[in-house]
């Protein structure tokens, strides 16, 4: 059966989820091989190997980490040529799309970006896409070239498939363009314990109903006695009450999570645009007319300030 | 010293209205009112901005590959202080893709000339993020992209890059090509004076042939890719809405346990 090309995100070796989903659908397609670069990229092939990776092709190098994007377009353009796969799956971080349109460019192939499902074709994969702002879905295919497609997190399952996760290394020549752009300092993000956004099953999400930087201590109470991250709308960002990082929307994150719970947020398209494809939606907002009871399957009129706390209250004694 | 600018502005049907797809499956441009989008403005005034606070000269191009109409974005950068412009137009264009759409504005960035590209983090329309750094990889300089913060000094370009695990910082040795998010700055508006000026800066119009690009490397022939289905998503049906009565989180507590989220 093809190889399929698997690139893999992660965090000195421990694979972030959306890159196991890809292996879900990496065997739709064929036979997954991974592609782990950088420090730790070796200790990936346990987990790797878990979930359907059949080869884990590693290189570690200190350029991955010094230079942005192309020493990694490099390695995996390397990958393509050794393995020739049917196709290659990179997850739809911001960092992932511009590796994977770099690539596609230089083995001459089509892209298609932020995919939310993926099926075998006879001309290839058939990849769906959800488009102005959810509001369409479109399925669409690469007609020329190795097909180079991105995938949003929460597209497919986590799924156990054991298979050999065998490592090789990979030969990588890194050309001067490699390091053309220097990453001369690194200030990684603290950890808040939470959820990732974009992983999360639930997400709880604030707007500038929560009324100041102080009043999302409620929103993180009522998010963590679900287990669940915390979102803001642009409008509370830009007040300075949470951190961008947190952004939901069409220039934050995109979140597609089991239950989004939307409070003090009016639903902007900007705003659905990241949060429509949620397969259970609730709003708490004090105006009957507000736009996101559009997409509601649950919604409280009321005072944020009454509603929430009463509802983690709740679930708090429920969950005993 | 002098120093070109080009930014690359993108002309998209009006996120607020009713966007849809015409009967080839490409977007409808004809029955929704078309703006610069929102997020190019982001470039068009760290241009600016650059140009304000260097001692060289320094001049700013805004390039539009687009429709007739795609002129109105270009007025929009104009009037917002940027010195002149430049639309690539072409019926043959209909339907190109992001790899087709790189190639054009790589071609019209080399003939207008050119020490720094500024470009906005991803359109509001296609919403893809790759047309930066597909510049990068065809002009072949280096990629300082999603900048919350740039600065330009002396032929480098540094920038403060803030992503999901880390905040990093950025520097690359001119020419470059940098894009810039919403994080990066407001947008100034365009003034009485400058939407006056701007009706007598010139626009320079160029067709395929100027760029020495053959139709069939681009359009909906020439494309990579192709959407074969577009279907309106169906209206998520309605759910129930009740007034808070000082009962309201209760309710909503009973709803999740019977979906089982609690
Ligand atoms: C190019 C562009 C990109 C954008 N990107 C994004 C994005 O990524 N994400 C995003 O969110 N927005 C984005 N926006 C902004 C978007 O258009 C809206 O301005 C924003 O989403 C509004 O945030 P909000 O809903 O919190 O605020 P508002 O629209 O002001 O709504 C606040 C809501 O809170 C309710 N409320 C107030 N007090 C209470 C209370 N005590 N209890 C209950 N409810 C209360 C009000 O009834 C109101 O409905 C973008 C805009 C543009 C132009
Ligand atoms: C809903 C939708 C989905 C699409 N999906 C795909 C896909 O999967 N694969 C594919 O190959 N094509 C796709 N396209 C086509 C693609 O959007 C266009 O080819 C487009 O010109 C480039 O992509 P973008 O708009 O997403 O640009 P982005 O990469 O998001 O744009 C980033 C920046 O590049 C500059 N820029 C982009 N386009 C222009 C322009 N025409 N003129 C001047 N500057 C510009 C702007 O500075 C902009 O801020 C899609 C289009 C739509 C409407």
């Amino acid at each position: 059966m093809a190889e399929v090309l698997v690139y893999v995100d992660h965090v000195d070796g421990a694979v972030r989820k959306p890159t196991l989903e890809l292996l879900t659908l990496a065997r739709r397609l064929g036979t997954p091989v991974a592609v782990a670069l950088g420090a730790g990229a070796g200790n990936t092939a346990a987990q790797l190997g878990e979930h359907g990776a059949e080869k884990v092709l590693v290189h570690e190098a200190a350029e991955y980490a010094e230079y942005l994007v192309v020493p990694k377009v490099e390695a995996l353009q390397a990958a393509v040529e050794a393995v020739s796969p049917a196709a290659v799956l990179v997850p739809s971080s911001a960092e992932g799309k511009e590796i994977a349109a770099r690539l596609a460019l230089r083995i001459g192939s089509g892209i298609i970006t932020d995919a939310v499902d993926l099926e075998a074709g006879d001309e290839g994969p058939v990849v769906t896409q959800s488009v102005f702002a959810a509001s369409y879905t479109t399925k669409s295919r690469v007609t020329k070239g190795t097909p180079v497609v991105t995938v949003k997190p929460n597209s497919a399952p986590v799924e156990a498939a054991p298979a050999a996760g065998a490592v090789e290394q990979l030969a990588v020549s890194f050309s001067d363009k490699a390091t053309g752009t220097k990453i001369t300092s690194r200030t990684p993000r603290e950890s808040t314990g939470r959820p990732e956004l974009t992983e999360a099953a639930i997400v709880v999400s604030g707007g500038r109903g929560v009324g100041g930087a102080e009043n999302f201590r409620l929103i993180e109470e009522l998010a963590d006695s679900l287990g669940a991250a915390v979102g803001a709308s642009r409008a509370a960002v830009d007040a300075g009450w949470y951190p961008h990082t947190n952004q939901v929307g069409q220039t934050g994150k995109t979140v597609s999570p089991q239950l989004y719970i939307a409070t003090g947020i009016s639903g902007a398209i900007q705003h659905r645009a990241g949060m429509q494809t949620s397969k259970t939606i609730v709003a708490i907002n004090k105006d009957p007319e507000a736009p996101i009871f559009d997409l509601v399957d649950y919604g409280v009129v009321g005072d944020l300030f009454e509603v929430v706390p009463q509802l983690t209250e709740q679930i708090k004694a429920r969950k005993g | 010293m002098s120093l070109r600018i080009v930014v690359t502005v993108k002309y998209v049907p009006d996120a607020t209205g009713d966007r849809h797809f015409a009967d080839d499956l490409t977007v409808d441009r004809d029955d929704v009112d078309g703006l610069l989008s929102e997020l190019d403005e982001y470039a068009v005034e760290q241009a600016l901005q650059i140009k304000e606070n260097a001692d060289d000269d320094v001049e700013v191009t805004v390039l539009t590959v687009g429709p007739e109409d795609a002129k109105d974005a270009l007025r929009k950068a104009l009037s917002m202080g940027a010195d002149k412009a430049i639309h690539v137009e072409d019926d043959d264009l209909h339907g190109t893709d992001a790899i087709g759409t790189s190639l054009v504005l790589a071609k019209a960035i080399e003939k207008a000339g050119y020490d720094l590209v500024i470009s906005g983090m991803a359109s509001t329309d296609g919403t893809m993020g790759v047309v930066p750094a597909l510049l990068a990889e065809r002009l072949g300089v280096p990629q300082v992209t999603l900048l919350s913060e740039v600065s330009v000094e002396d032929g480098t370009v540094t920038g403060r890059r803030d992503g999901d695990a880390a905040s990093e910082q950025l520097q690359a040795s001119l020419p470059a090509v940098v894009s810039v998010t919403d994080q990066s700055g407001e947008a100034r508006y365009p003034s009485f004076k400058g939407i006056m000026a701007a009706k007598k800066k010139p626009v320079e119009s160029w067709d395929l042939s100027d760029l020495d690009i053959d139709a069939d490397e681009v359009g909906l022939e020439g494309a990579w890719t192709k959407v074969e289905e577009a279907a309106e998503r169906p209206a998520r049906s309605a759910g129930t809405i009740v007034k808070d009565e000082g009962e309201g989180g209760k309710q909503l507590a009973e709803f999740l346990a019977s979906q089982k989220f609690i």
